[in-house]
């Protein structure tokens, strides 16, 4: 199970007014099972372009995403996607929000008992089997993603797509709920990509960080394997400097290498918008 | 964060109460008195203005009334509708001794039914036209909105039908009640010719105007919210491949329902508006009848009762409204809708 998810040469152009977009231009990733991949990279240049083609919610002009050998053609729950903003439906309760996706993926393999039960199972997970009547409306926003989180899980897909799932979050809420995906990552083992724009979120959580060059025409810059041992203790790793030196090589790139255009002493980009870093390591 | 039930709150009369009680309750002294004083204040300024600008206007009915003219006015109204219930009352109780009477006396069958179907027809009092005013109005709403809610949730969801029929609403959106009337009044009176059944003609043309002006507010709100559900929730609905049914049952149409409540508050304003007129110019019975006629009536009385009427329509509005709102916050997950 070595290409698990195989992300080929996906590129894609948008229309605009000002002629057409190339916001990806040959993206390349190999995703192991049950492998923890973070994507990183500065605002606007394609990350949850990246995960939405995953998703099968964009339709990549060039190449294509092979999933356990089938090409992805359409969205599915077996690449359930957390959204950035918990996407939860207002009108329904903390329960119904993810007994809807239950009951839509295991209609015809679990009985209604069990799909009683496995809803609540993954409610428990991200521990809020307190709320289960409440409204989105009604609970935290860290409590939301939590939901959001159950009903993606619940999905039990073949990849979990996170589109930076704790961005909208405050920093205290976001260390729980980062130790929280670890806990569950830990006894689920499931297949991750995850977006995120947080240097350490990207260090403590990931077996590997993508870094993406800066759009138009992004494409993934290098790929940094992080070799800490799990399971990852957030104090402990403070003071190592193993997680320090994976944490600059990580500020590095984003700073030193690629900066934003026009900023600093990095290299200026190129005129026709047309990126040119190469990949430091070979990919996968 | 404020704790909100999780329950929707009925429209139990004990619970607002508790709930007004509640927000009275945590406001602190100094806003309890501007909740309350400032209100007040106001409307004593406004009576005041009134009663000191009334006298100053002399008319060809005698001078302006003012508050307290009104004020008689409304409690003669009131009397009125008192005597003519009491009326009304003492005349089915004559009615039926005479029927006793008259089975007694062993009279023909055929006589008894007639007697039977003897009809108290005196005239209508002011509370008589404030019901068939709202019976009127409610008819029409209702009437709009079994139309304008599904037509507008089937336009939403299909651009084509969308583009379709977009023409035709903004051709038919301006249309004043008044142009609408002779044309409704013709067709009821040829559709509905000779039949003097439950629904009077005079009922069914108003009903009917109300219905086309208020059609359009909620099928455009309904169109728009069914039409503008977030992308991310859609999203949701193609990563769990809802179908179509499931997708409009549990996603498109529960984030329509605050547009609808807007379409149909805006649709119940303008329909209770148009109904005024519809009946002053139509000669309906209902509330914009009784203006007219006391305007012809002429009377020293007249104009002060022409004043309880319009505050009549104003506070029934006002109601109206407010019981929308309450529908909405029975009904709608977004508790969010305020009073404006």
């Amino acid at each position: 199970m070595h290409n698990y998810l195989d992300i080929d040469h996906v590129g894609i152009t948008f229309p605009t007014d000002a002629g057409p977009l190339t916001v990806l231009d040959g993206v390349n990733l190999t995703v192991r099972k049950g492998e923890f991949v973070t994507l990183i990279g500065h605002s606007g240049c394609g990350k949850s372009t990246v995960l939405n083609i995953v998703a099968g919610l964009l339709r990549a002009t060039e190449g294509g995403v092979v999933l356990e050998g089938r090409e992805v053609d359409e969205p599915g729950p077996d690449r359930a996607v957390v959204f950035q903003n918990h996407a939860l439906l207002p009108w329904l309760t903390v329960y119904d929000n993810v007994r809807l996706a239950v009951d839509q993926v295991f209609r015809k393999t679990k009985s209604k008992q069990e799909r009683h039960d496995w809803t609540l199972h993954n409610l428990a997970l991200v521990h809020m089997t307190h709320a289960l009547d409440r409204k989105p409306g009604e609970i935290s926003g860290g409590m939301k993603q939590r939901v959001g989180i159950a009903r993606a899980l619940a999905m039990e897909p073949k990849v979990l797509l996170m589109d930076e799932p704790f961005g909208a979050l405050d920093a205290l809420t976001r260390t729980h709920m980062q130790d929280s995906l670890m806990e569950i990552q830990a006894r689920l083992n499931n297949t991750v990509i995850m977006i995120t724009h947080d240097v350490d979120e990207a260090v403590l959580l990931s077996d590997r960080i993508v870094m993406m060059t800066n759009g138009p025409a992004a494409r993934v810059g290098e790929i940094l394997e992080i070799a800490l041992p799990r399971p990852r203790d957030r104090l402990a790793l403070a003071e190592d400097p193993t997680f320090n030196h994976y944490r600059a090589e990580v500020v590095r790139f984003l700073h030193e290498r690629h900066q934003p255009p026009g900023a600093g002493d990095g290299p200026p980009p190129p005129a026709d918008g047309a990126a040119q870093a190469a990949p430091l390591r070979a990919i996968g | 964060m404020k704790t909100i039930p999780s329950r929707p709150a009925g429209v139990q009369p004990r619970r607002i109460l508790a709930r007004l009680a509640g927000t009275l309750g945590r406001l602190r002294p100094a806003d309890l008195g501007r909740a309350l004083v400032v209100p007040a204040l106001a409307l004593a300024a406004f009576l005041l203005l009134w009663s000191a600008g009334a006298s100053q206007l002399r008319t060809s009915l005698g001078a302006l009334p003012g508050p307290v003219q009104v004020w008689e006015q409304a409690a003669a109204l009131w009397a009125e509708h008192r005597a003519g219930r009491q009326k009304e009352a003492a005349f089915y109780q004559r009615l039926r001794k005479r029927v006793a009477a008259a089975e007694a006396a062993g009279a023909p069958p055929e006589r008894i039914a007639r007697l039977r179907a003897h009809r108290y027809t005196g005239p209508e009092t002011f509370i008589d036209q404030v019901l068939t005013s709202l019976a009127t109005v409610a008819t029409g709403f209702l009437l709009a909105s079994l139309i304008a809610i599904p037509l507008g949730v089937v336009i939403g969801l299909n651009t084509t039908l969308y583009q379709a029929f977009n023409p035709l609403i903004q051709l038919f959106k301006p249309v004043s009640p008044l142009a609408w009337l002779p044309l409704v009044t013709l067709v009821v009176s040829a559709l509905y010719a000779g039949q003097d059944g439950a629904l009077s003609k005079a009922f069914l043309t108003s009903a009917i105007t109300v219905t086309l002006c208020c059609l359009w507010p909620t099928l455009v709100n309904t169109a728009v919210g069914v039409a503008g559900v977030s992308k991310e929730l859609l999203d949701v609905s193609r990563v769990l491949r809802l179908g179509w049914i499931t997708k409009t049952v549990k996603i498109v149409l529960p984030s329509a329902v605050p547009m609808m409540f807007t379409g149909l508050r805006l649709s119940l304003g303008i329909g209770w508006m148009v109904l005024i007129a519809a009946e002053m110019l139509a000669q309906n019975p209902g509330l914009g009848k009784f203006v007219w006629d006391e305007f012809q009536n002429g009377s020293s009385n007249s104009l002060a009762r022409i004043m309880v009427a319009i505050l009549a329509i104003g506070l029934i509005g006002f109601l109206l409204d407010r019981g929308m709102l309450a529908l909405q916050r029975a009904v709608s997950w977004d508790r969010s809708a305020v009073l404006r």
